[in-house]
């Protein structure tokens, strides 16, 4: 088992916002999170994450069998969780380039060195070229823009257990097709005994016609109210929305 | 007429219009000739040129056109290597120039208060730079105002020429002593760019807890000359109030102000920039990023007056408080006195961003290496009209100043 969470109950500012939630991934699903805004789906991955404003009140989570509920947030990222963001901050002075060398395992931010030719090579890729680098990270980037530098600081950082908080929201079509073919890598969705495994917050849908999905789930008002095949929930949800589920 | 002497004793007590008022009897005036003059930067004691390296300068001088340096308030050293400038004590200028004291006291009012005034009468101190025409010096001269005893008054009167079409990059740097604690530093500066001349003034001060500072700068610019500050305090200090004021007087002028201030302990820090666009289409942009922590209290000020036509200016104030006791105000001023012209502010105030921490400690930072990331990239301002290879010394200075923080 990759990610094991149990009865995770979770306050933030004092307010329940987490109310019991189990939790099984194992290693090479794709599972999906689907729910209402406000139901605790963004709330669910700060918490693994291990940020202090997220108190844990009951349950723990188990990553690749050690009990990670106590650990600060790098310690986390150490052992393999990635995230990407849906609306990450724009933080001036800090460039994209200085988040990518500290995910590239140098951990040294200040350091002169350049990237490895790797990392440019990634970024082309996702069609963030080397002068693209050089800017501020995410400040005046497009809605594509952000999802594709998200997903460039994993390709990075190749974690093994990755959150994908909407990574097709405000993304023209063109681009949910390059984005879900990276979303695939960054799983190891190609390779056979892929040891990978992802979980994806998404509204639209639409991106699970790209990525291959396991599982899904549903999260209303805090609680996994019900668990089963992707497609079939998301038609169930597309034609009846949240509330008759 | 009234000399400027008698100007001067009237002034003796006129407060500063902003800033605490120091009382400049607490400190001791030193002789001229209580140091021996040294024939290199090289020959200081190694925790002295460590320090002077602290402020950007190259104790080697082989990066430099030319050295200056002032210990209390004796002239150490003034060294030219390059031909086309020329760097001395004020005093052997005025010896050497009859005109140069056309020039003293003529951008800066001798009487404007009591810290001008004492300039002044404590005379006898300062540098003399000066650009000849057409003169293009990439390698920056330096010129380090330095204080080596406890309870020391310095003063210094600067005066910086550069004559028609003249290019030149000073490095200043201003320090205490180690053992110094307790200290006085008043330098008055006037700046006289000639027509189609430029000047780059990168300013680092690292003082000590109880050193008061009170610089006095100000610039006269003629017709399409160009001035570039930059100025950077990130060590405590006690008390330190500065306005440097440019004069756009010129047509085609350009003014650049940039100051990096990090407030620690307590830290008083007043600082501002102001230009008077007086020339036709002139511009001046002015910068300021001020980061406050512990107790410490920073005021940036910041005054555009317009007064011709097709005149632009633009100010910057971001400041950002990483303690509760510690401040920041933000006095951005704008005065416009004809039709075509466009000025313009931007301020903002206010603690680092906790998705920013967030941001960063996913990417596997601890909250605080983000923090430090994060005020970093907050100080890191572009540095502008600087030649590349000296742009890239500045910035490494900024990293330097910014070590620890």
């Amino acid at each position: 088992m990759l990610l094991e969470i149990s009865d995770l109950e979770v306050e933030v500012e004092g307010k329940k916002i987490l109310k019991g939630v189990n939790l099984q991934i194992e290693e090479g699903e794709t599972h999906v999170l689907l729910g209402p805004n406000g139901a605790g789906k963004s709330t669910l991955f700060m918490t693994i994450l291990g940020f202090p404003k997220y108190e844990v009140t009951n349950g723990k989570i188990l990553y690749k069998g050690q009990d990670i509920t106590e650990l600060e947030t790098h310690e986390r990222i150490e052992l393999g969780l990635g995230v990407t963001f849906q609306n990450p901050p724009a933080i001036r002075g800090v460039k994209l380039k200085d988040l990518l060398k500290i995910v590239d395992g140098k951990h040294d931010y200040k350091s002169e060195d350049d990237l490895d030719d790797e990392v440019i090579a990634l970024g082309e890729r996702l069609k963030l070229n080397e002068h693209f680098l050089e800017r501020d990270v995410n400040l005046g980037f497009s809605g594509g823009e952000v999802k594709r530098s998200e997903l460039l600081q994993l390709l990075a950082q190749q974690p093994d257990f990755i959150m994908f908080d909407e990574p097709d929201s405000g993304v023209d079509i063109e681009n949910v097709e390059l984005i879900s073919n990276e979303i695939g890598t960054l799983l190891g969705q190609n390779a056979e005994n892929t040891k990978k495994a992802g979980l994806l917050i998404t509204h639209l849908g639409y991106i699970l016609n790209f990525v291959n999905a396991t599982h899904a789930h549903v999260l209303i008002d805090g609680k996994i109210v019900r668990t089963g095949e992707p497609k079939e929930i998301m038609d169930n949800v597309r034609t009846s929305g949240f509330g008759e589920i | 007429m009234v000399s400027i002497k008698d100007r001067a004793e009237k002034a003796l007590n006129k407060k500063a219009a902003i800033g605490e008022d120091i009382d400049l009897d607490e400190y001791e005036t030193m002789d001229v000739d209580a140091y021996e003059h040294v024939d290199s930067l090289e020959d200081l004691d190694k925790s002295d040129k460590d320090t002077l390296t602290s402020v950007g300068m190259d104790t080697t001088e082989e990066e430099r056109s030319a050295s200056f340096l002032q210990m209390d308030q004796s002239e150490l050293l003034a060294k030219v290597m390059y031909p086309g400038i020329e760097v001395m004590s004020t005093p052997q200028a005025l010896e050497k120039y009859d005109w140069l004291s056309d020039y003293m006291w003529n951008a800066m009012a001798v009487d404007a208060d009591k810290y001008t005034a004492t300039t002044e009468l404590d005379g006898k101190s300062g540098y003399f730079i000066r650009s000849l025409p057409g003169t293009k010096m990439e390698l920056p001269i330096q010129a380090c105002m330095y204080i080596g005893d406890d309870s020391v008054r310095q003063t210094a009167h600067n005066i910086i020429i550069a004559e028609e079409n003249s290019e030149i990059n000073i490095i200043t740097g201003c320090s205490t002593a180690n053992h110094v604690k307790h200290a006085a530093h008043i330098g008055v500066s006037e700046f006289y760019l000639k027509k189609g001349s430029k000047v780059t003034f990168t300013m680092v001060h690292n003082w000590d807890k109880e050193v008061d500072v009170r610089p006095r700068t100000a610039v006269i610019m003629d017709d399409d000359s160009t001035y570039i500050s930059n100025y950077i305090l990130t060590s405590p200090v006690q008390n330190i109030q500065a306005y440097p004021t440019a004069y756009a007087n010129g047509d085609n002028t350009k003014v650049f102000f940039q100051s990096i201030l990090a407030g620690k302990e307590d830290s008083q820090i007043d600082q501002g920039s102001r230009t008077i666009l007086s020339g036709n289409n002139s511009q001046s942009e002015m910068i300021t990023r001020a980061i406050s922590d512990d107790e410490s209290t920073i005021i940036t000020r910041g005054d555009l007056l317009g007064k011709s036509q097709d005149v632009r200016g633009h100010l910057e104030c971001m400041g950002l408080i990483l303690s509760d006791d510690s401040k920041i105000y933000s006095v951005p001023e704008l005065r416009g006195e004809c039709t075509n012209m466009e000025l313009s502010h931007e301020a903002a105030v206010g603690k680092i961003a906790e998705d920013e921490i967030q941001y960063l400690m996913a990417r596997g930072l601890t909250e605080d290496e983000a923090a430090s990331m994060i005020v970093r990239g907050f100080l890191d301002i572009d540095i502008k009209g600087l030649p590349d290879e000296l742009a890239k010394e500045t910035k490494k200075l900024m990293e330097l100043s910014m070590e620890g923080m």
